[in-house]
C-alpha cells in the first residue's frame, strides 16, 4: 500500500466572514434556494390580480378603483394627475409627519412599557398593584378612545400621539411581563448562589433574559402603533398618511388614497425590520443559538 | 487551590418537609439524618421523584424544611426558628438542565460570582475565569456563549463556575442526567480529576447506580417518598479511579448491594405511580 486511507480534503477557508461579507455570502445563500424567486413570484400573481380586477377586466364596482398601472403612472410622474407622487413635496411631508409621531408613540411607549412589564414580571407586589388595571384597559378598542383624547389634550398632534402610544404600551407591557415570566426559575437561584443582590439579578438575569419577548413585543407593538396613529390620524389629523389615505377619499381622488395605503405598507415593514435589527443586534447569544439550530 | 481538607462537613438531622400543594399535606422527606464528613463525595442515589431534590434545595436554601436542622461545618443552615437557610456562595449547585446565563459567554458566566460578591474587579475575574475555563479543557471556547457549545462542555463549564468561588460544598443534582454514556464517562472523569485537585465536598444526586458507586466515598440509597435513609454503601475503591474501575470485581460485588436496596423502592415508587415533586 503506497497510500494510506485517502481522506477528502476540506477547501482551507481562510476567515469566518463578518459584517457586510456574510450578508453577502447569505444572500448569495439564499439565491440557491427557492425562497427569492417564490417571493417575486408571489409578488407579480398579487398585482398582476390587482391589475386584472381593476384595469383588465374592468369588474363592477372594481372599476373605480385605480389599478397599479394608473398608480404607479402618477407614483412616478413629476406632474402627478392626481397631485401626489414621489416628486411632490407633500407626500414625503405626509411620510415624515407619521413618522416623526411614530417615533414619539414608540419611543413614551417603550420608555414606559419596558420597565413597567419587567417590574410586573419582577415584584409580585407592582404586578398584583397593576394588572388588574392594565388588564380592563387593554380590551377597549383604542378608536374608544378617540373622543376622549380630544377632550383631554389641545391641538392636533398630541391625541394622535397619545392614541398611537396607549396602543403600542399595552403590547410592550405585557410582552415584556411575560418575558421575565418565561426565565427559567434556575437562572435566578444559579444568581442567588453566586451571592447576587436584588439589583444584581435584575440587571443579569431579569432584563437579558426577558429581552427576546421584549423585542417579539416591540415589533408587534410598533405595528399595533401605526394601526392606531392611522385610524387616528383618520378621525383628528391635518397631516399624515392616514390624513392623505381619508382627505383623498373626501376628495374623490382615489390614486393618493391608494398611494397612501402603498407607502404604510412600506414604511411600517420597514419600521419592524429596524426594530429586529436592533433586537439581533442586542442580542447576538440568542440569534447565534437559532443558528446553531438551524433556524 | 488552596482548600483546607477539614472543611465542608454536612449535618442533615432529623430533617422533615411536608409540601402543602392545593389544601393536602404531601410529606416529601420524612426525619431524614446523615453524616456528610469534609472533603466527602457523598452519593444519594433512590427513586425519581423521592424527594432526593428536596433536600439538595433545603441546603442551597432555596426551599424552607419543615423539622430538623442542617449544619454545615457545625453552623446553622435552616432550624428550628429559621426554616430556610442563606444562600451564599459556600454552597454552589449545579443543576440538572444546566443553568449557565445563555446571555453569557462562557468566561462572563464563570467570572460573575467573584464580580457580583465584589471579591474581584471585572478584568481580574474575566482573566481568572479564561484560567480556570482553559484548565478544564475549555480554553478555545472562553468567549463562546453556552448555546454555542456541547452539553458536556457547558456543564463542564458550570462546574468551573461554582468552583472559582471557592466553595465548601458542591451541590450536583443529576447533573449528567441528559448525557450519553460515552459523554458521561468523560464528564464522570473530568469531576473525579477536579476532586482530586481540590477536595471539595460533593453532594451528588443521582439515580444511576454505576455513576453513584463510581465517583462516591460513600452512597446513601433513600427511600422512596417520603424520603428517608434506607441504607449507606461504603465504597473503599481507593483514587485515583479510572473507567476500568468499573470493569472490577469490588466494584461488581458494590454494585449488587446498592442495587438490591434501590430496586425494593423503585419498586414501590413505580406502584404508588407518583408524580415527580419541584
Amino acid at each position: 500500500m503506497s497510500q494510506t486511507a485517502a481522506t477528502t480534503a476540506i477547501p482551507q477557508q481562510s476567515k469566518a466572514p463578518t459584517g457586510l461579507a456574510l450578508f453577502f455570502y447569505r444572500m448569495g445563500k439564499s439565491f440557491q434556494t427557492p425562497t427569492p424567486y417564490l417571493t417575486i413570484l408571489g409578488i407579480f400573481l398579487w398585482v398582476f390580480t390587482w391589475w386584472l380586477l381593476c384595469e383588465g377586466l374592468r369588474v363592477d364596482r372594481f372599476d373605480k378603483i385605480p389599478g397599479p398601472v394608473a398608480v404607479s403612472k402618477d407614483l412616478f410622474s413629476t406632474t402627478p394627475f392626481q397631485g401626489v407622487s414621489i416628486f411632490t413635496e407633500n407626500y414625503w411631508n405626509h411620510i415624515y409627519v407619521s413618522c416623526w409621531r411614530i417615533a414619539i408613540a414608540f419611543s413614551i411607549a417603550t420608555g414606559i412599557g419596558v420597565p413597567l412589564g419587567l417590574f410586573m414580571g419582577w415584584s409580585r407586589r407592582i404586578r398584583d398593584y397593576a394588572f388588574p388595571i392594565l388588564e380592563t384597559l387593554r380590551p377597549i378598542p383604542i378608536l374608544a378612545w378617540v373622543p376622549l383624547s380630544i377632550l383631554m389634550f389641545p391641538g392636533f398632534e398630541a391625541p394622535v400621539i397619545f392614541l398611537a402610544t396607549l396602543a403600542s404600551l399595552f403590547v410592550t407591557t405585557l410582552n415584556t411581563m411575560l418575558g421575565v415570566d418565561s426565565i427559567d426559575e434556575a437562572y435566578f437561584r444559579a444568581a442567588g448562589c453566586l451571592g447576587s443582590s436584588n439589583w444584581d439579578i435584575f440587571k443579569n438575569v431579569v432584563v437579558p433574559g426577558a429581552l427576546p419577548f421584549i423585542f417579539t413585543g416591540l415589533q408587534i407593538s410598533i405595528g399595533v402603533a401605526w394601526f392606531s396613529l392611522v385610524a387616528a390620524e383618520m378621525v383628528s389629523g391635518d397631516h399624515g398618511l392616514g390624513y392623505l389615505i381619508v382627505d383623498s377619499y373626501m376628495n374623490n381622488v382615489t390614486v393618493p388614497m391608494v398611494i397612501g395605503m402603498i407607502t404604510l405598507g412600506f414604511v411600517g415593514w420597514l419600521t419592524s425590520v429596524m426594530v429586529r435589527m436592533l433586537g439581533n443586534w442586542l442580542m447576538q447569544w440568542h440569534v447565534k443559538a437559532l443558528a446553531l439550530q438551524g433556524r | 487551590m488552596a482548600t483546607q481538607k477539614n472543611r465542608g462537613a454536612l449535618s442533615i438531622r432529623n430533617v422533615t418537609k411536608i409540601y402543602d400543594p392545593e389544601g393536602v399535606n404531601v410529606m416529601a422527606v420524612d426525619n431524614c439524618s446523615m453524616e456528610i464528613a469534609a472533603g466527602e463525595v457523598c452519593m444519594i442515589v433512590g427513586p425519581s421523584g423521592c424527594g432526593k431534590t428536596t433536600l439538595l434545595n433545603a441546603i442551597a436554601g432555596f426551599h424552607s424544611i419543615t423539622h430538623g436542622e442542617i449544619l454545615l461545618d457545625g453552623e446553622l443552615l435552616c432550624g428550628p426558628g429559621k426554616p430556610k437557610a442563606d444562600q451564599g456562595a459556600e454552597r454552589m449547585v449545579v443543576f440538572q438542565h444546566g443553568a449557565l446565563f445563555p446571555w453569557m459567554t462562557l468566561a462572563q458566566n464563570v467570572a460573575y460570582g467573584p464580580m457580583v460578591q465584589r471579591t474581584m474587579r471585572k478584568k481580574a475575574a474575566l482573566e481568572k475565569a479564561r484560567d480556570m475555563l482553559a484548565e478544564a479543557g475549555l480554553g478555545d471556547v472562553t468567549d463562546k456563549y453556552p448555546g454555542e457549545v456541547s452539553s458536556g462542555m457547558s456543564r463542564r463549564a458550570e462546574i468551573v463556575r461554582a468552583l472559582i468561588n471557592d466553595p465548601k460544598v458542591l451541590l450536583l443534582d443529576e447533573p449528567y442526567r441528559a448525557m450519553d454514556a460515552l459523554t458521561k464517562s468523560i464528564m464522570h472523569e473530568s469531576l473525579l480529576e477536579t476532586y482530586d485537585r481540590t477536595k471539595v465536598t460533593i453532594f451528588f444526586i443521582t439515580h444511576d447506580l454505576e455513576e453513584a458507586i463510581f465517583l462516591g466515598d460513600k452512597v446513601h440509597v433513600v427511600t422512596t417518598r417520603p424520603c428517608q435513609l434506607k441504607k449507606t454503601v461504603t465504597v473503599d475503591i481507593p483514587r485515583p479511579r479510572t473507567f476500568e474501575t468499573q470493569s472490577s470485581e469490588e466494584f461488581r460485588v458494590l454494585m449488587e448491594e446498592v442495587n438490591e436496596a434501590v430496586h425494593e423502592e423503585a419498586i414501590k415508587a413505580f406502584q404508588a405511580g407518583e408524580r415527580e415533586l419541584a
